[in-house]
């Protein structure tokens, strides 16, 4: 198994990152503020104004170190790519079975990202009170999630997908406990900009955790601008957000309930500006990187390997799996789906 | 797996400053300063041989002495920090800044 290698995130405006020898340096203010051997980072993420020398850029595409921009804010702009990895016969299969069959992954991915939301909403009515409109909406997701069965055509699966995620996120506000106090109302889904505060972490963990997994698949070989549910578009990694369908309400959307109702993340904790868009301080954003990180160290059981997977290796394990299935060594793309 | 590195350089000759200068360097390429003459590695069987290929080029095998003590990978029970300067688990450890 690979090890689990560690992310740096800098979210300290004015950070030069250069290399030196064998090792990654950190100066602020012309201070050294940390120095790492490069074979322990797996990622740099870098988040509004910091400087990363030419050397440093060469080095990480070098030794297959992850390196990308985000606003302050966390809307990704751009990243870092070293020498193309991989089979190029599995980049063929990957392109040809999004082209000519593309059903059979998408169905599996919706079906594991349904099962991992009614969870979440299982979770809530285990840890905290019956809910009747929580309990509504497990009863209609489990309604989706039999029609899904069903549903041949990519459409269907894409309309199954829209319906269940209206009814998972129309009870969303509910999983959020009344004792938060104000600020934290969620209405709807907002993006481009999120429009409130759950939206705001939502949509900057979804940006975060997505070029993981991004990174994930290119680490294996496979392109992660090919998606099979998500339509290709110029500049949009849709694999990377089949794959995130998985993993959206099992890492992003508990973890963001946790930072909230666990009072982890407060209501002055995000700037509102005039145009209504809603975003993390600076210190919020570290101790929701925090929490992030925290969680990648987890391990959990993988249910298809059978074998304790660090959290932050399953990008990755499902990127093999993924890789496999396109191969043909497997006869169906097992998602992530946690007991 | 894990590997203390220890090491104390005699500066009897003229070459002792400098060597100590390399050993440290290399030694930064591969772990975390945890005191003075005093690394942490965390690295892989590949790694160590070639670190301490380089280590033992350098040093001067008449005056200087280097220890390595290997933790192996469940090295975490093994090693206690007290007092200050608490020394970074660059694997583990949160790197935001």
């Amino acid at each position: 198994m690979k090890k689990l290698q560690n992310s740096l995130y800098i979210t300290r405006q004015g950070a030069y990152l250069h290399k030196e020898r064998e090792t990654l340096v950190i100066e602020v203010e012309k201070e050294k503020a940390m120095q790492v051997p490069i074979h322990a980072i797996q990622a740099i993420y870098c988040f509004g104004n910091v400087m990363v020398s030419p050397f440093l850029m060469g080095f990480c595409g070098e030794n297959g170190v992850h390196l990308a921009f985000f606003t302050e804010y966390g809307r990704f702009l751009g990243r870092l790519q070293g020498k193309q990895t991989g089979n190029v016969l599995l980049r063929q299969a990957q392109y040809k079975t999004a082209e000519l069959k593309p059903e059979l992954i998408s169905r599996n991915i919706i079906a594991a990202k349904l099962t991992n939301s009614r969870s979440v909403l299982y979770r809530h009515l285990r840890n905290y009170a019956e809910n009747k409109s929580v309990n509504q909406a497990i009863i209609q997701i489990n309604s989706a999630l039999g029609r899904l069965q069903k549903a041949i055509q990519l459409d269907s699966i894409r309309g199954i997908e829209g319906e269940a995620a209206a009814f998972y996120f129309g009870v969303f506000d509910e999983l959020i406990l009344p004792s938060v106090g104000e600020g934290f109302e969620f209405n709807t889904r907002s993006r481009r900009p999120p429009l409130d505060r759950v939206n705001a972490l939502l949509s900057f963990l979804y940006s975060v955790v997505g070029n993981d997994i991004s990174a994930a698949l290119q680490g294996v070989g496979l392109d992660p601008q090919m998606g099979f549910l998500h339509q290709t578009r110029p500049g949009r990694d849709s694999l990377a957000q089949d794959i995130l369908e998985e993993f959206r309400a099992w890492l992003v959307d508990r973890l963001v309930l946790s930072l909230i109702n666990r009072k982890q993340i407060k209501a002055n904790d995000f700037v509102i500006e005039a145009s209504g868009a809603v975003k993390l301080k600076d210190d919020a954003r570290k101790t929701v990187l925090v929490a992030l990180q925290n969680r990648k160290q987890e391990t959990v059981k993988h249910p298809f390997l059978n074998e304790d997977v660090p959290i932050g290796l399953l990008p990755h394990v499902q990127a093999l799996l993924l890789a496999r299935h396109l191969r043909g060594d497997l006869a169906e793309y097992p998602p992530f789906v946690p007991r | 797996m894990m590997v203390l590195i220890t090491y104390d350089i005699s500066f009897d000759d003229p070459g002792g400053q400098r060597r100590l200068r390399h050993i440290a360097k290399a030694c930064l390429d591969h772990g975390v300063r945890v005191q003075y003459s005093v690394f942490e590695c965390e690295i892989d069987p590949a790694q160590w041989v070639a670190l301490k290929a380089k280590l033992l080029e350098i040093y001067n095998e008449d005056a200087d002495s280097l220890r390595f003590y290997m933790l192996g990978t469940k090295w975490r029970s093994k090693v206690e920090h007290h007092g200050a300067k608490k020394a970074l688990d660059i694997f583990q450890d949160t790197l935001i800044l």
